[in-house]
């Protein structure tokens, strides 16, 4: 059941830098070409920095693995240019439902208002993900992918780094001014560079499934504790594309993983729970997990972003989605960098940043993972305490925990300026923008966040003085059309109010009166010139 | 932001005790520590702050390390 199957077959291609007499000196090279990696790889070459992107297989496997991406990510991934392919294979849900033994306990709306172009999660098999990335990474000219090019050895320097690289045919070594270490929980790299990856491993064991079915179950999140089909522990059950439901079963601390996996002792659990037999094992895969982190993520050249620098649990979704948040962190930054139009110390404000990011998400994946498998007997009883009151008392039911679900961080950053005056509305000073629908110029639909793309932007409500000057500005009302008046309300926008909008989205600075020197002093700030990490 | 009261505030503290015993009465073990497990909760709503609570868990496991110095 775990050899997996082969879905998508790329080609080793010999490339001319291993016919070199001396190693060719690239500007970034990233490794591992899983969707952190991919999407570093895109968004640098969008940039117009020429990316090598080295992996050490030549093949998308089977097995879904991530499956749920959040608003964030498809934000992220709509400027990459593969939400579209995303979007219309994956399974669109925003509803999760917690439930103990037959008794639905509480249900959540994780997007309850409209005015967004991107919804609150989709479900997609990660190869599916990952082949929508190779496909828009083949379409960039300065981003070149080699497979099958495997990284045994990294030496540091002052100004980069020089890389072994081993292929089926031979070695060669590669220089490069930055790498990027994507390469996952297993992290080559990190080993290389003899770094501890620490944190807290659990005990309990839990079964994925991969079960295809033509079931009538809505596209749901549906959680259970104590299930009348798996007693004393916990299930969940999310629908994927291709009549394909991922089923999570808690095993506990003294199961055995091989037996578990063996499909006569799988398929009667999953009748049990599905209530008929009706369904076909696509993957099945026992885990244990661990929340742990690297105590740095740039050391000098070499940044590591996703898994390899983080790892959670996979209760709220926050693996991939916060990889590719980093993906995105990163990106821009390294691509000033490399342009000279930012300092090197920028890269520093992504260590404060994504590492703040990855607290967060360990904490709130390892909280959900005390509350779903509790360690003790008084462990029981207090979560079991909290299901019980959550039938009586409002408060006990936002206590239960079945996993936080991945919201994007809000980063508290020298790289922000703070606010002057008082504001109300979604939009917040460090976090990424909330969509609003918009027309363009032309009259024509376009929703903020396609509008901002990329770039720094200066948006801009008019109040009859000249609009300000900057890198791009949009003027409301002109450039942007607030046809719903959903960005007056999210951005509590009156006349004269101007927003700073960082490359990835984020909001840099806003004022109600802003003066040309602080929109030039908070847009040096935000590119690490002033104010930055010491 | 306020600290924990650890100054007298019950009118009756007999009374409220005695309430906290009737409550368990006749329980076993197990039965008893659900309980608790449950008003540990419903109190600790009640206050209502994360430092209260944290000064409360400090102060419980305080004294059960002073209980552990004075025995025998």
């Amino acid at each position: 059941m775990n050899t997996r199957k082969v879905l998508y077959q790329f080609g080793y291609r010999r490339c001319a830098d291993q016919d070199r007499p001396s190693p060719a000196r690239h500007p970034v090279v990233v490794v591992g070409a899983g969707p952190v990696g991919l999407c570093t790889a895109i968004d640098l070459a969008q940039r117009g920095v020429p990316v090598v992107l080295l992996d050490d297989a030549d093949r998308i496997g089977e097995g879904s693995r991530g499956i749920c991406y959040a608003k964030r990510t498809l934000e992220i991934l709509d400027r990459l240019g593969v939400a579209e392919p995303c979007l219309e294979k994956g399974i669109t849900w925003k509803i999760g439902k917690v439930f103990q033994n037959n008794d639905l306990l509480y249900a959540f709306d994780l997007l309850p208002e409209d005015g967004h172009k991107m919804p609150a999660f989709i479900n997609l098999q990660q190869y599916y993900l990952e082949h929508a990335l190779v496909e828009r990474a083949a379409t960039l000219p300065n981003l070149e992918i080699r497979w099958r090019n495997k990284v045994i050895d990294m030496q540091r320097s002052n100004d980069g780094a020089t890389l072994t690289v081993e292929t089926p045919e031979d070695c060669y070594n590669l220089d490069s001014d930055w790498v990027v270490a994507a390469d996952g929980a297993r992290s080559a790299l990190r080993g290389m560079l003899g770094l501890a990856f620490q944190g807290e491993a659990f005990e309990d064991r839990f079964l994925i499934a991969d079960v295809k079915m033509k079931g009538d179950f809505p596209p749901e999140r549906w959680f259970w504790f104590d299930p009348p089909f798996h007693e004393g522990r916990s299930a969940l059950l999310h629908k994927q594309p291709d009549d394909v439901w991922r089923i999570d079963l808690q095993l506990g601390s003294d199961a055995d993983a091989k037996a578990e996996q063996a499909p006569e002792r799988v398929i009667p659990r999953l009748r049990q729970m599905l209530g008929h037999d009706d369904f076909s094992l696509e993957w099945v895969s026992v885990y244990t997990f661990q929340c742990r982190r690297l105590e740095r993520f740039v050391h000098g050249r070499v940044v590591f972003a996703g898994d390899a620098a983080h790892q959670v649990s996979p209760f709220g979704a926050r693996g991939a989605n916060s990889g590719i948040q980093d993906a995105e962190n990163l990106s821009w930054k390294l691509a000033l960098v490399l342009k000279g139009e930012a300092p090197e110390s920028l890269i520093e404000s992504y260590e404060l940043e994504r590492s703040a990011a990855a607290d967060e998400n360990i904490g709130h994946s390892t909280r959900s993972t005390d509350f779903i498998a509790p360690r003790s007997a008084q462990e029981l009883r207090f979560r079991d305490a909290t299901l019980s009151l959550a039938r009586h008392a409002p408060f006990a039911k936002r206590m239960v925990n079945s996993g936080r679900l991945s919201m994007p961080s809000i980063y508290e950053t020298p790289l922000s300026t703070p606010n002057l005056d008082h504001w109300s509305g979604s939009a917040r000073v460090g976090a990424p923008l909330p969509d609003a629908p918009m027309r363009d110029r032309n009259g024509k639909s376009i929703w903020l966040l396609e509008a901002l793309g990329g770039e720094e932007t200066i948006l801009h409500v008019p109040n009859g003085a000249p609009p300000p000057n900057g890198h791009r500005v949009f003027v409301l009302g002109g450039d942007l059309i607030d046809e719903r008046g959903l960005f007056a309300q999210r951005f509590d926008a009156s006349p004269g109010s101007t927003y700073l909008v960082r490359p990835d989205q984020h909001l840099a600075a806003r004022w109600r009166h802003a003066t040309p020197s602080m929109i030039e002093s908070a847009s040096r700030r935000m590119r690490g010139f002033e104010g930055g990490p010491a | 932001m306020s600290t924990l009261v650890t100054e007298s505030r019950l009118a009756d503290p007999d009374r409220s005790y005695r309430a906290l015993i009737e409550a368990h009465r006749g329980l076993s073990d197990e039965d008893s520590a659900a309980l608790n497990s449950r008003l540990v909760l419903i109190l600790a709503n009640h206050v209502g702050e994360h430092a209260v609570l944290q000064e409360a868990i400090a102060l419980a496991k305080q004294s059960m390390e002073a209980a552990k110095d004075t025995s025998p």
